[in-house]
């Protein structure tokens, strides 16, 4: 395949005779912070829960690092290599911060039924090796001291910095971030945007949708803008913010 | 005081089947979330299965294979297992109260085939002489009841320490998660399909050894031991116990029994002889009593430490 890692070519959903998503190809590259705008209506949603697979493609294919995911299950998708978060956080509000982050553990041996009373050392082994990748990540969002406390607790911004850290558990290639910026305040949306570019730094891929431009056009490398389903324009942010068709179309004109 | 001993480990027997049986609840419900009305039709399939596997051959009814006490436990505990999880699989795309209002069906199907299907479970007469443990003992009371309360408690103790450990277990993790949000675990690499069918089967599994070791501990099982009061009495002990904990499942399990016992007789001492049929509502009333003071008082019942509906 190609040097993507990920890859979606001619994507297509129709819902009845609508066409959410219309022959929409994106491919982010390596390390890469792609972001994923439009205006209301535009289809990203729609485009981002296919990426993610809760949504099922009428036409077109998604491959993850040269892998054909386009059909393979949500839940396949993050041991594939591919994590998301959700645009409201949904921490396991009666499960402490540790349990939550322990969870997103791919292939534990632990969760097969019968090896909790066959390989119990080996399931011991791997859980306390879990804890300690949990609370190393837990600390580099700033919430290890509340491991211990039930997930529920904590402020909206919180349970994005968790739930960027728990899809971090399992060492995905690709993120998708659904709106992260949305609700957060601002001091820890500083936070928010310090920690993915650390984690990015690492060499994950990031594809986001976010309203909040600013965000976007500090922690982008590329954007793409999307209208009626399809591709309106891509590029790097000075140029989207230049470009007088996404002015027109995502802006309304008013920033003209 | 010989009496009281033995009545005491009669009492203790039949609690601590009642204890198995929710602690199999405890699973589908405390832990993974599925509303399941349909308990007795398990624990039913549990005795039946066991019952006509190790009676003797009788007339009339499929029978005669012999089969060894435990072995019986066993294929009981192996059958509701595969039961359940097909009860589950049938309804993975059902919800709280339609997965009730299911399973419920399911329960009215066992019992209505238990007492109709007169080849397989001897209809309305249900299976007798079902062998008891210890029965060459049979003649001391006292020893006999200690003796079948020793192997009940053994069942329900190793039953709980395993669940204990599940519970504790990244496979019981992975069930809390989907009792608390379904599509975030399956964001996260679980499979909500399996783990509901996993969780149906192994709460059905205890639900069915209980209903066995119950058939052996009586001797006797007719369709009637099987009615939808079955169910609502180990809710009620679930509730009391505190939904989500398995010492919560065997302490309720014990406290509703004997305020089901105690109201029973009570009302059979101080009610005049023709009142008294009526007057054996009066424990459904007592127990009904009890859980709205529990829910009122503590909702998260005795051992419970989940807040629920937050």
């Amino acid at each position: 395949m190609s040097q993507m890692v990920l890859e979606a070519r001619n994507l297509t959903k129709r819902f009845g005779g609508l066409a959410a998503v219309d022959t929409m190809s994106l491919a982010a590259a390596p390390g890469e912070i792609l972001g994923l705008i439009g205006p209301n209506g535009a289809g990203k949603t729609t485009m981002f829960d296919l990426l993610a697979g809760s949504v099922s493609p009428s036409g077109g294919s998604i491959h993850l690092m040269g892998q054909d995911i386009t059909h393979a299950p949500a839940h396949r998708r993050l041991s594939a290599g591919m994590g998301r978060t959700f645009q409201i956080p949904r921490p396991f509000p009666e499960l402490t911060l540790l349990e939550n982050m322990m969870l997103a553990r791919q292939d534990q041996t632990g969760e097969r039924f019968w090896a909790n009373f066959t390989a119990p050392r080996r399931v011991a082994a791997e859980e306390r090796a879990a804890r300690d990748k949990a609370m190393a990540l837990l600390d580099l969002v700033a919430l290890s001291r509340l491991a211990r406390d039930p997930a529920r607790i904590l402020s909206g911004g919180q349970r994005k910095l968790l739930e960027l850290a728990r899809v971090m558990m399992a060492d995905p290639k690709v993120v998708l971030l659904d709106e992260p910026a949305a609700g957060v305040n601002p001091a820890l949306l500083e936070v928010l945007i310090a920690r993915i570019q650390t984690i990015n730094a690492t060499g994950v891929t990031f594809v986001l949708i976010e309203h909040n431009i600013d965000m976007v056009t500090r922690l982008c490398h590329r954007i793409i803008v999307m209208a009626q389903g399809s591709l309106l324009f891509a590029g790097k942010p000075d140029e989207v913010a230049r470009n007088p068709r996404v002015i027109e179309a995502y802006l309304g004109g008013a920033a003209a | 005081m010989i009496d009281l001993l033995g009545y005491g480990a009669f009492f203790l027997s039949t609690a601590l089947i009642f204890a198995l049986i929710t602690l199999g609840l405890n699973l589908q419900w405390g832990l993974t979330g599925l509303f399941n009305v349909g308990i007795s039709g398990f624990v039913a399939i549990g005795a039946y299965a066991s019952a006509i596997l190790t009676t003797p051959a009788t007339p009339d009814r499929i029978g005669g294979f012999g089969w060894p006490i435990l072995l019986g436990w066993a294929a009981a505990a192996l059958l509701t297992a595969a039961a359940a999880a097909f009860t589950g699989y049938a309804t993975l795309r059902l919800k709280s109260d339609y997965l009730a209002i299911t399973t419920f069906g399911v329960a009215v199907v066992v019992q209505l085939v238990a007492l109709n299907a007169q080849v397989l479970t001897g209809g309305p007469f249900g299976v007798a002489f079902i062998p008891r443990p210890f029965a060459a003992v049979q003649a001391d009371p006292v020893l006999f009841n200690f003796a079948n309360l020793a192997v009940i408690a053994a069942v329900t103790g190793a039953t709980f320490l395993a669940l204990q450990r599940l519970s504790r277990s990244p496979w019981g993790r992975v069930l809390r998660a989907l009792r608390e949000d379904e599509r975030a675990a399956i964001a996260l690499g679980k499979s909500a399909r399996s783990y509901r069918i996993q969780a149906f089967a192994v709460g059905g599994a205890v639900m069915g050894l209980a209903g066995a070791v119950q058939a052996h501990f009586i001797g006797f099982i007719a369709p009637d031991n099987y009615l939808p009061t079955l169910t609502f009495q180990v809710w009620a002990m679930l509730m009391v116990g505190g939904s989500g904990s398995n010492r919560g499942a065997v302490m309720g399990a014990i406290v509703v029994w004997a305020i089901w016992v105690g109201s029973g007789s009570l009302t059979s001492a101080i009610v005049p002889g023709d009142w008294q049929a009526r007057a054996a509502s009066l424990q459904i009333v007592a127990i009904g009593v009890m859980l709205c003071l529990i829910l009122l008082w503590r909702p998260q019942g005795f051992f419970g430490a989940r807040r629920r509906g937050a």
